[in-house]
């Protein structure tokens, strides 16, 4: 199961084994990344460990965590994710989270908050703003591939990953971050009911970064997200879709450092 | 050997191969015409019951949100042909129990079906093509946990009878299960379980003595899968006879010619599009067969398909066209390929193949190349040997 980065490892939670990156030194800040795993291996992230120990777990099902049965939903993982916030001891940390990531530490925040010094969303997934038939979320999985890339990316270009050439036990994590999405968010599709009635609970400063052409959730979206969570504040970030940390590292590392700062 | 006659009961006046988007899931109902729908309905009742009359057997299916398939309801055609035929068995190929979602209501539909029918009655039961999660929005990546579950509760309400049980499963939860009324073939109808080269799946239904069907696959695969049908029944020392079932396109005619024209026209099935989105939702394969896709395994693979032509399908065994003893003769070659089947599912009628067709090569099939298949020996449980 591990790979063979030496900067990962098995830690055992909740009765199962979930695989958890650290990097850097300083102030632990807690990083959740989205359903392609993609922020992991982008540069901001070292620049981040240059002020933070970055702790980067994988929920189940991604990466090389285990997947048990019983885990139906986001909701399910935020308590297994408690669970490991209070095995590490982390206090006093920023939490990072992008698209389901991000919904993800909406979940966390909402239950407990009080390790959390501030709180930061990015093109996050989780809500349902509108009626039965609004269309809040893109349907990635009812579009053609081609389609979805436009919606996701500024530059469609930049979204194109070389699936053949990479090794199988990369393209083994692809699948699989496919497959656990699908379990987890298939139905109700990417967004919890109740989690929009629990915003008002998280009471820690919390940032939404938005991307300007994000296709998928659109910054009215976020919007609406912001307007769910007391104080919390909308940044947009030009000339990005769904992954500004991505499509646009600087703008969003900038925007990121101003509000942790 | 058994044979069957099935049409998926296509609608195919539509727009063909690119002019259309897709021919399933999102396909708009404006191009269904209700004057030429009602016809076609009735047409293929009626070939249904001549099917009866030749002597063969019934296959039905259900898919939903297609042209390729009007019957978005099995049970009520089953129902309906219950009553109008006398001697066919008939069998819902199957109920797709992740997508319908509730297994108590199908033992209900099939219980009164097979007492409507006096016991002819073959059930079916299958976790759904993949395109059609969409239709139903079902967790792609649960179906099979989904059949299992459903097929277990759904033998155990039939089989009890002594009042209520309770049951709180995975994806179901009764408080009283009860059924009326009970089957009518005690202690219950034999149940098919469709698959393609899932082997453990495969031991699953043969330990459970369920037949095992798979639809249009080449004969060296099949040959796999009913190797592992087999020796599972051994294993278990099963006694053999529950079955496999095979399902190829079928065209007899009098001559070479015609049949060519006829199973030109069933590969209009093979030719129905659907986008790549609804091909394979995320999660209703394994992971290692998705690594394999995300690798370009098998990428242009339906294309390659295509471009080998009649010949190569008939030589895989997956198109049957001919002459009776012609028709008659590659069934017992696919037959002596695989080891022996039980079942010969056949799709006589697809795409644009008129009435007057489909009865046509129905009834040379029925009068010519039945005699010459049907005392093919049945299924025998063997004992397990090196699986490729």
């Amino acid at each position: 199961m591990l790979t063979t980065d030496q900067r990962k490892t098995l830690i055992h939670v909740s009765g199962m084994d979930i695989e958890l990156e650290r990097r850097g030194r300083g102030q632990p800040l807690l990083l959740l990344y989205g359903e392609e795993g993609l922020e992991p291996e982008a540069p901001f992230i070292d620049e981040l460990a240059k002020d933070f120990e970055v702790f980067i777990p994988s929920p189940p099902g991604f990466g090389n965590s285990e997947r048990p049965d019983w885990i139906s939903n986001i909701d399910d993982i935020s308590y297994i994710y408690l669970d490991l916030v209070e095995k590490l001891a982390l206090k006093n940390a920023p939490v990072v989270g992008f698209s389901v990531g991000g919904w993800l530490a909406a979940e966390i925040a909402t239950k407990d908050d009080s390790f959390i010094s501030r709180l930061v969303l990015v093109d996050a997934y989780g809500i349902k703003p509108g009626g039965p038939y609004d269309r809040d979320i893109a349907d990635f999985w009812c579009l053609h591939p081609s389609e979805v890339l436009k919606l996701k990316w500024r530059d469609p270009e930049k979204g194109k990953r070389d699936f053949p050439s990479m090794p199988e036990e990369k393209l083994t994590i692809v699948a699989r971050n496919v497959e656990s999405l699908a379990r987890f968010c298939w139905e109700p599709f990417m967004h919890n009911p109740k989690l929009k009635r629990r915003l008002h609970r998280i009471k820690v400063p919390t940032r939404l970064i938005w991307g300007e052409h994000d296709g998928i959730v659109t910054p009215a979206y976020g919007k609406a997200y912001a307007d769910a969570i007391p104080g919390a504040t909308l940044q947009v970030i030009p000339g990005a879709g769904h992954l500004p940390q991505l499509e646009q590292p600087e703008a969003f590392m900038a925007a990121l450092r101003e509000f942790l700062r | 050997m058994q044979a069957w006659h099935f049409t998926e009961m296509p609608y195919p006046h539509v727009p063909q191969g690119d002019a259309l988007e897709s021919m399933r899931v999102t396909i708009p109902s404006k191009l269904y015409d209700p004057k030429i729908g009602s016809d076609l309905y009735n047409r293929y009742l009626d070939e249904h019951v001549i099917a009866d009359e030749l002597g063969l057997n019934i296959m039905l299916n259900e898919h939903h949100q297609t042209a390729t398939c009007l019957d978005a309801a099995a049970p009520l055609m089953a129902a309906i042909l219950a009553r109008q035929t006398k001697k066919a068995r008939i069998c819902i190929l199957g109920n797709p129990i992740a997508n319908r979602g509730d297994p108590i209501r199908i033992a209900e539909e099939m219980a009164i079906i097979d007492n409507i029918s006096r016991g002819r009655l073959d059930v079916g039961i299958v976790r759904g093509v993949p395109y059609e999660v969409f239709a139903a929005n079902t967790n792609p990546t649960q179906t099979l946990e989904r059949l299992w579950e459903g097929v277990d509760l759904i033998v155990k309400a039939w089989s009890s009878h002594d009042g209520p049980f309770n049951f709180e499963g995975r994806f179901t939860h009764r408080r009283v299960v009860n059924i009326w009324p009970r089957p009518y073939q005690q202690p219950h109808p034999m149940i098919w379980i469709t698959g393609s080269s899932d082997y453990d799946n495969i031991k699953k239904v043969a330990s459970r003595g369920y037949v095992f069907a798979t639809f249009l696959q080449p004969h060296d695969k099949v040959k796999l899968m009913f190797d592992a049908y087999r020796s599972t029944m051994a294993d278990h020392g099963l006694p053999g006879g529950a079955g496999m079932a095979f399902m190829p396109l079928v065209y007899t005619a009098d001559s070479e010619e015609e049949a060519e024209k006829g199973a030109k026209e069933l590969t209009w099935y093979m030719q129905t599009k659907t986008p790549p989105q609804f091909r394979n939702p995320p999660g209703y394969v394994g992971v290692d067969t998705n690594v394999k896709a995300l690798q370009g395994a098998y990428t242009g693979r339906t294309d390659a398909v295509r471009a080998k032509g009649m010949d190569y399908l008939r030589e895989q065994g997956v198109l049957m066209y001919g002459t009776p003893d012609s028709v008659a003769k590659q069934v017992k070659r696919y037959y002596d390929l695989v080891g022996g089947f039980d079942h010969l599912l056949m799709m006589q009628q697809a795409g644009f193949l008129d009435h007057k067709r489909t009865v046509n090569s129905m009834t040379l099939f029925a009068k010519e190349v039945y005699p010459q298949i049907k005392d093919l020996p049945r299924t025998v449980a063997q004992k397990a040997r090196a699986m490729a």
